[in-house]
């Protein structure tokens, strides 16, 4: 069974991070609300492990 | 005397007054049945199949008009075939495999269920209901004129019930007044309403769906083709509603489901005017049809507590409602009395103790739990019930007009596909290493050509032994019941090997007479047989 991996694993966190907002600039909330679904969805399915899934699902979840 | 309360197609039981109405005493059956609808009149071809005696009270005097249940799953004609009408069901039926899906206006995609080849029946047939139930009433009249001890008795409505713990004694009121009817085992298959389930004070608890449905059964005019193919529509700019479902049945009839909200008026919006405004905003001004059958429909998601109480027994929609995306409503009431029938025979034979008939209620409850999460995840997808959940299914078909992953997460309906009792009483060993997923202990016979053949045609209605290159006896007296060997061979039919033998060499399946898997192994032997056997009848 594969494990969620908590690691760091983005090599340039900050092009990451600035490219993530970058794509909600200029979007109302709607637009913004949407896309973060489409991602969400789109990264599940690359994942796909069911595991990895209920285990991101449990640390997202854990406010 | 008494009034309708539908209007009927057929009317193919007519009142006629039975000797039992004048006698003094009365008359005690073995089994009576209440409901003469699809999943009474199953249950009756079971019982009458096997030879018990069985009476059928509906307060009709024969079938209803509207169409309703139109998807008649593959399982459900399996156990029709097995009752001797699934090939009408079939003839009559349309077959189709192409479905579209739009959101708003636009088609995002479409998908062909490429079905799986190698089996009598397909996945499923759009049928109108009246015909289903036209079917299964020839067939109990066949069974009649061969000597089968059935009767079905039109206008005898059951207006009280009393639970005697080892009999039942019901009030029946005819044209010609009341009369008393006692029976040792009563089957309510008396509808969603239940009125069985009423009188005798039984809850029925579950989820009510604040919404319904506007359903118009019309019949296209002129050349006009419209292919046979599902559509349906998430959020139709044509419509206030939330969804639309386009479907054909016969006799050149399109079922058109407009999903309208939940504050509608009833009597309004079934104006004939006030359906045709919908029906021309959907299909365009240039179509013209005529309609044969208008409706609004709600719905629930509910159960049971059990399925059984005592010598009474509940089945098809008095027992459970589900939601209409993905036809589960019929289909599973037809399993309910594939499921009954063999277990009640064995118990009123004297060949099984009565606690068998506890696992009625375990097993269908299981399939009725899997039916009604299946559909209300439909009903979750299709009327999302948060802001959230709304941006969810909304990021998913838009997904799905682009990239393949998101297909399988639109959810306008599963099909109705039957349970596998996974771990439940009747379960005997699974003791055949590398065997495949699919037919494994617990699930229904997964049918195969055998050499000419359909396996289904060879299997159900008793215990039997399928051996697959393995040897057996070709008949085995297990205290009483008998259990008889079906021989094929994995030679020359690849399907069979595929669905029954996976990795192994040979297999030996014990099968029930409701064709569901008992126990298997590689090979026979006997005392492993009997011990399945007993585990099965509920004697272990
Ligand atoms: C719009 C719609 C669409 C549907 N689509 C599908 C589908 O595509 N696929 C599917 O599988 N299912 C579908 N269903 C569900 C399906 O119609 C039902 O599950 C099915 O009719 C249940 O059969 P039944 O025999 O349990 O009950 P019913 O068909 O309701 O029969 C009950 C019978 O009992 C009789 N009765 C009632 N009270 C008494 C009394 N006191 N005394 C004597 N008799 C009595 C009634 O007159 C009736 O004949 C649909 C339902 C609706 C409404």
């Amino acid at each position: 069974m594969s494990k969620l991996n908590v690691a760091p694993n983005i090599a340039k966190p900050d092009d990451f991070y600035a490219r993530l907002l970058a794509v909600h600039e200029g979007r109302s909330k709607e637009e913004s609300d949407a896309i973060n679904a489409r991602l969400v969805l789109i990264l599940s399915n690359h994942i796909g492990d069911a595991a990895v899934l209920d285990e991101a699902l449990a640390l997202a979840a854990d406010g | 005397m008494f009034a309708d309360r539908y209007a009927l197609a057929h009317k193919v039981y007519p009142y006629e007054k039975s000797p039992d109405q004048d006698r003094a005493e009365a008359v005690r059956h073995p089994v009576v049945i209440v409901g003469g609808g699809p999943i009474g009149v199953a249950t009756a071809l079971d019982l009458g199949q096997q030879g018990i005696p069985v009476l059928v009270l509906d307060d009709h005097e024969g079938i209803g008009t509207g169409s309703r249940a139109i998807c008649f799953a593959k399982r459900c004609l399996e156990i029709a075939d097995r009752y001797g009408c699934g090939e009408r069901m079939l003839e009559k039926g349309v077959v189709w495999n192409l479905g579209k899906v739009f959101h708003r206006d636009d088609k995002i995609f479409e998908f062909n269920l490429l079905p799986e080849e190698g089996h009598k029946y397909p996945a499923f047939i759009n049928l109108q209901q009246p015909y289903v139930e036209q079917y299964l009433i020839e067939r109990l009249r066949t069974l009649q004129a061969e000597g089968a001890p059935i009767q079905l008795r039109g206008k005898n409505r059951v207006d009280a019930v009393e639970d005697k713990g080892d009999h039942v004694v019901l009030d029946v009121m005819t044209p010609d007044g009341p009369y008393k009817v006692e029976a040792d085992w009563l089957v309510a298959c008396d509808g969603a309403s239940s009125p069985l389930r009423g009188m005798l004070g039984e809850e029925f608890t579950g989820k009510v769906f604040q919404d319904s449905f506007l359903i118009a059964d019309i019949r296209m005019k002129g050349d006009l083709q419209f292919p046979t193919e599902r559509w349906f529509w998430f959020e139709p700019s044509h419509g206030e509603g939330a969804s639309t479902l386009l479907h054909k049945q016969p006799d050149d009839t399109w079922r058109v489901d407009f999903q309208i909200g939940w504050d509608v008026d009833r009597k309004e919006e079934l104006k004939e005017e006030n359906v045709r405004r919908r029906l021309d905003a959907f299909l365009g001004p240039e179509v013209e049809y005529d309609m044969v059958w208008t409706s609004i429909y709600t719905f629930q998601c509910k159960r049971m507590e059990s399925f059984r109480r005592g010598h009474i027994f509940f089945a098809g929609d008095a027992a459970h409602q589900v939601s209409p995306f993905g036809a589960r409503g019929a289909n599973s009431g037809m399993q309910d009395a594939d499921n009954l029938g063999w277990k009640l025979g064995l118990v009123i034979r004297g060949k099984a103790p009565e606690t068998l008939l506890d696992t009625y209620s375990e097993e269908r409850i299981y399939g009725a739990d899997e039916n009604i999460l299946n559909s209300t995840r439909s009903t979750d997808f299709i009327t999302p019930k948060s802001e959230i959940s709304k941006i969810f299914r909304n990021a998913v078909l838009h997904l799905a007009g682009r990239a393949e992953f998101a297909r399988p997460l639109v959810n306008s309906g599963r099909l109705s596909v039957p349970c596998v009792y996974d771990g439940l009483s009747l379960n005997g060993p699974d003791g055949l290493p590398g065997g495949p997923e699919r037919t494994r202990v617990g699930a229904p016979m997964v049918d195969a050509p055998v050499g000419g053949k359909w396996l289904l045609e060879m299997l159900g209605g008793s215990f039997q032994l399928l051996t697959i290159d393995a040897e057996a006896p070709e008949t085995l007296d297990v205290d009483g019941i008998g259990v008889t060997r079906v021989a094929v061979s994995a030679a020359g039919n690849p399907e069979l090997a595929q669905r029954y033998l996976g990795d192994a060499r040979s297999a030996v399946y014990l099968m029930r007479p409701d064709q569901h898997v008992a126990a298997r192994w590689e090979s026979y032997d006997e005392a492993a047989l009997r011990s399945a056997v007993n585990i099965a009848t509920g004697r272990a």
